[in-house]
């Protein structure tokens, strides 16, 4: 589907304005239902006992004791699940332990009772009997032979010899000539950069309330980002029909991608399943950060060459990703998007996706690309500011366009990166002034956006007020974007129109909430829904005019004559083409399916400015400018609140957010006070621009914008850390104590 | 186990509850009394979603025994707005996008009643330090920052 | 005849061809195509893959057209947050 003409394009009445939302006085007042807030009639409540070692294996499991405790309904362990389906084997080990427990944390039993205190206790009478076996939790330590190893046999055939079985997959992308183009450089900066694992840290724990009949029918009331997945993965884990199925999603407290998985949803329906009744789950916080999430951390070397008046002449990077206690890592998109936004000769990435014994890593905005940013937006700073050039102005000289050969192959059509880069470098914040101790990072992102299976049903009541039905859960707003998007398509008042979150039993498959494809996928799937409303209600007044249906338009509305053959009928409007509904042939709907394709990359620049205490290390972020190009923003208030969100989340990653692991293998800080995450006294206000350039892949131009800005911040507030400390900093969090010592070694 | 009884007063009504010794007060808010719009992040007192005011003081009730509201006069994200009429402080946060999921938002909207109340006139420090207890993940709290300052401004102009 | 851009370690799996050639109107006679000539990119190709066509990326849909100069570059299988 193509971006309209441009004379419509100019003409949105309802786009580009800031409606209020149409779930905001439930979630003001606290009536919202999210995960937690529902109860059924009987409901048990479901617990889980999890792994005290990080590898383990499981040599007996006796819930005898528990099963005779007063108020246990049901216990379940893997045994229970039996053989299922090969894709989806490492869920259900992930959510439920077999012949071994991978990491601190892993689920191991669970119970059904009829209170959480009879829950506690029948936990405690579970009887584990482990034999602890070596672990890993670093990523290059787990690369090594001799590592110990997590799973025999799961090592692709990408992989050269000579590595721990550990080892998953290697890829490798890029174009030209490494070493020839080293060669023409004037300098090279070649550097090993680390990150921190970090967790998508929403607030909302996993929740879920099951239900499971004898019949094979079973109902699902879970926070998620996509109940169509959950409803899929777990009658391929059950070996239910998907049709018995029916998932309900419930308001949903953050996500991050960490919701694209299921953790507790199978094993809460098989609690249910063996008890007769409706079971509901719900993680502790520790729970969260333990065994669900996180992002990989990564020990990244990058090597790139530049000439002397900034232009580079060779990039390299090498990555490794440890992903948790199973295959696939985020290293593969690393790989692909680490030089995306620049025209590269001579590029080359190498990735290696890596197991530990960690939890299994979950998405987490832009996945992957956040930690190949911070690597390589740190050297090419370092370059630039070794020659003593504007580091923005060497990201003009090197910048993707509109004909660039991308670093992962294909050719960029009508992108966005220049722009942003063009509005920084024209922007005050460029040149304000910078204190003692102060300094100011730069950094670029980017990422690809996805499209997917997706759905929509818009009817038009009787009265002709609108009702549209979407299949994917609303994270930050997005009930108001399709809104819109319908009311603008109609030619009717905002309010005029109502957007619900439909369960699995009311439309077709419809992707995760994922890729920053929501507002894309779904916006032009509710547009096209308009659209074959809107011709429906065009033959209807053709039908009541006696007129040929070519001969009626619509505008504002109402059906309309087109032309001056049509006859002189006044407009019809859509309240008047529903009033009459059942004596024109019955009820008005327009509905769309669609593979949502032509999403369109997406690119941001950040601008921070820090200030560094000598004495201790900390940081204080000063100022925060994002500039990203969003297509078109549909609702402003809500792109400015996704560029501020993904910032934040990044300036936590760069400076504070880290999973600590003792020589034990145990996480040390699985609670939000040692787990910290930026709270309102870190930081500044943080300042947007939005650029607009409109995707030709959408009818309004609308780009997906949720991932992008939380892949620059790594690498700006590094850059900026780097030029108050006066100490080049390459491993993330920038903890105080770490920077601290990098001063203190810098001074020798 | 016997339960214990507690009398006390939740957005003005006068209320009875039986509840476990070991229960918190978010346990009996959300479990006994159906109060689901205080919400828990953490169970620690690190998130502030569970924030109330227990006669006028604002705590975490995931910190605080039920047993412990005996005689106590406790409001709830439930008791902000009056029937049909929010608090300027909900109406502000619809207009400005001050929520993205909205799962801090009674927790957050509670701590910011809570120091309109004390301090009518916040400079945005004060704002970012009084809801430094209260995470959000989603907003960067840029807009819930401006959201309070705004509503305070109108708040002294009105009185 | 498509020609169709393998990433780096892929070709490796291609008999070192970076660009591969296959005849294809469609992207699933393209992934078939290229499965039947070399054998050796079936193990990635089952994994699944992402296929830009023209600058738009695409997963599964069998039926979109390819021209014959129709830029064709398979990418590793986009995964999101």
């Amino acid at each position: 589907m193509a971006l309209d003409d441009t004379k419509k394009v100019k003409d949105f009445k309802v786009v580009g304005t800031r409606p209020n939302r149409p779930d905001g006085i439930d979630k003001v007042t606290g009536r919202a239902r999210f995960g937690a807030d529902m109860v059924a009639p009987g409901m048990l409540t479901g617990r889980i006992l999890r792994s005290p070692h990080a590898h383990a294996r499981i040599l007996r499991i006796d819930t005898s004791k528990a099963e005779a405790l007063p108020g246990v309904k049901a216990v379940v362990t893997r045994a229970d699940f039996g053989d299922v389906p090969d894709h989806v084997a490492d869920v259900i080990d992930n959510c439920m332990a077999g012949d071994k427990a991978l990491y601190d944390g892993h689920a191991v039993a669970a119970i059904a009772a009829t209170s959480a205190a009879v829950a506690r206790k029948a936990l405690k009478l579970i009887e584990v009997e482990y034999e602890v076996l070596p672990h890993v939790t670093d990523v290059d330590a787990a690369m090594r032979p001799g590592a110990p190893v997590l799973h025999e046999g799961a090592q692709q055939e990408t992989v050269p010899e000579g590595y721990s079985g550990n080892v998953i997959s290697r890829v490798e992308f890029g174009h030209g000539d490494i070493e020839a183009g080293l060669a023409k450089a004037d300098r090279v900066v070649e550097r090993t950069y680390r990150t921190g694992a970090t967790h998508q840290g929403y607030i909302e724990p996993h929740a879920c309330l099951a239900t499971m009949s004898a019949d094979g029918q079973g109902d699902l009331w879970v926070c998620t980002q996509g109940h169509y997945m959950v409803r899929n993965v777990c009658a391929a884990i059950l070996g239910l029909e998907q049709g018995q199925l029916r998932v309900t999603a419930s308001e949903i407290g953050g996500g991050f991608g960490g919701k694209t998985v299921v953790f507790l949803e199978p094993v809460a329906l098989m609690l249910a399943k063996k008890s007769g009744r409706p079971v509901k789950m719900v993680m502790s916080r520790s729970e969260v950060l333990r065994a669900t999430g996180p992002t990989a951390s990564t020990s990244i070397d990058v090597r790139i060459g530049m000439k002397k008046d900034g232009r580079i002449t060779a990039a390299f990077a090498e990555l490794r990703y440890q992903g948790g206690a199973y295959p696939g890592s985020p290293v593969d998109m690393g790989s692909m998007s680490a030089f995306a936004p620049y025209d590269l000769e001579n590029v080359k990435t190498v990735g290696w996706d890596v197991v530990t014994n960690r939890p299994k890593a979950a998405a987490y905005r832009a996945p992957g690309a956040p930690m190949a940013a911070f690597a390589v937006e740190s050297a090419i700073d370092e370059l630039a500011k070794g020659f003593g050039l504007d580091p923005l102005a060497v990201r003009l000289m090197n910048g993707a366009k509109e004909g660039t050969r991308a670093s992962y192959g294909p050719t960029y059509p009508a992108i966005g990166l220049m722009a942003t880069l063009e509005a920084a470098h024209t922007h005050p914040h460029w040149t304000a002034p910078l204190g003692e101790n102060q300094g100011r990072g730069v950094a670029c992102g980017f990422w690809f956006n996805f499209g997917g299976d997706t759905c929509v049903s818009l009817n038009v009541t009787p009265d002709g007020t609108v009702t549209v039905s979407e299949g994917n859960p609303d994270i930050g707003g997005s009930r108001a974007s399709m809104t819109m998007m319908a009311a603008e398509e109609l030619g009717i008042p905002y309010d005029q129109v109502r957007t619900i979150i439909a369960d699995t039993g009311s439309l077709g498959q419809n992707e995760v909430t994922d890729g920053s494809r929501v507002t894309f996928a779904v916006g032009l799937a509710t547009i096209e829904a308009a659209r074959a409303a809107k011709r429906e209600m065009c033959r209807r007044a053709a039908m009541i005019w006696g007129i040929d249906e070519e001969a009626v338009e619509w505008e504002d509305g109402a059906a309309r004559p087109a032309g001056p053959n049509a006859g002189k009928f006044p407009p019809m409007t859509i309240k008047e083409i529903a009033a009459v509904a059942s004596n024109t042939g019955g009820p008005i709907a327009g509905h769309h399916e669609v593979t949502a394709e032509g999403a369109g990359v997406s690119f941001g620049t950040h601008m921070v400015d820090v200030e560094v205490d000598p004495d201790t290390g900390a940081t204080k972020i000063l100022r925060y400018t994002v500039f990203q190009d969003a297509g078109r923003a549909v609702h402003p208030a809500y792109v400015e609140g996704q560029f501020q969100g993904g910032a934040v989340q990044g300036i936590g990653w760069a400076l504070n957010e880290e999973y600590i692991y003792g020589e034990d293998g145990i996480l040390q800080n699985a609670g939000f006070l040692d787990y910290r995450i930026p709270v309102a006294s870190d930081l500044p206000m943080i300042d947007t621009v939005i650029l607009e350039i409109p995707n030709p892949g959408h009818p309004y131009g609308v780009r997906g914008v949720g991932e992008t800005p939380i892949v620059p911040p790594l690498a700006a507030v590094a850059n900026a850390v780097s030029a108050a400390a006066g100490v080049r900093m390459t491993q993330l969090p920038m903890s105080p104590p770490r920077v601290l010592a990098a001063i203190q070694a810098a001074k020798g | 186990m016997s339960r214990i009884h507690v009398t006390t007063k939740i957005n003005g009504d006068e209320t009875e509850f039986l509840c476990d010794a070991e229960a918190t007060l978010l346990d009996v808010l959300r479990d006994e009394l159906g109060l689901t719009g205080t919400k828990e992040g953490c169970g620690t007192g690190d998130c502030g979603a569970c924030s109330v005011t227990v006669d006028g003081r604002l705590v975490c009730s995931c910190l605080m025994l039920g047993a412990e509201a005996e005689g106590r006069e406790i409001a709830t994200i439930e008791g902000m707005a009056a029937g049909e009429v929010l608090h300027p402080l909900q109406q502000k946060f619809i207009e400005m996008a001050a929520l993205q999921c909205g799962i801090c938002t009674p927790g957050i909207l509670v701590a910011a009643k809570s120091l309109l109340e004390r301090n009518p006139d916040p400079s945005e420090e004060e704002v970012r330090y009084w809801l430094a207890g209260n995470l959000c993940r989603c907003t960067g709290y840029d807009k819930i920052i401006r959201a309070v300052m705004e509503t305070a401004a109108d708040m002294r102009r009105a009185s | 005849m498509v020609k169709v851009v393998l990433w780096g370690s892929l070709a490796e799996s291609a008999d070192g061809q970076r660009e591969v050639a296959v005849e294809a109107a469609t992207l699933r006679e393209l992934l078939d195509g290229l499965g039947e000539t070399f054998p050796g990119l079936r193990a990635e190709l089952e994994r699944g893959v992402s296929v830009s066509i023209d600058g738009r990326v695409y997963n599964d849909n069998w039926f979109t057209p390819i021209q014959p100069d129709s830029e064709v570059v398979l990418l590793k299988r986009l995964k999101g947050g």
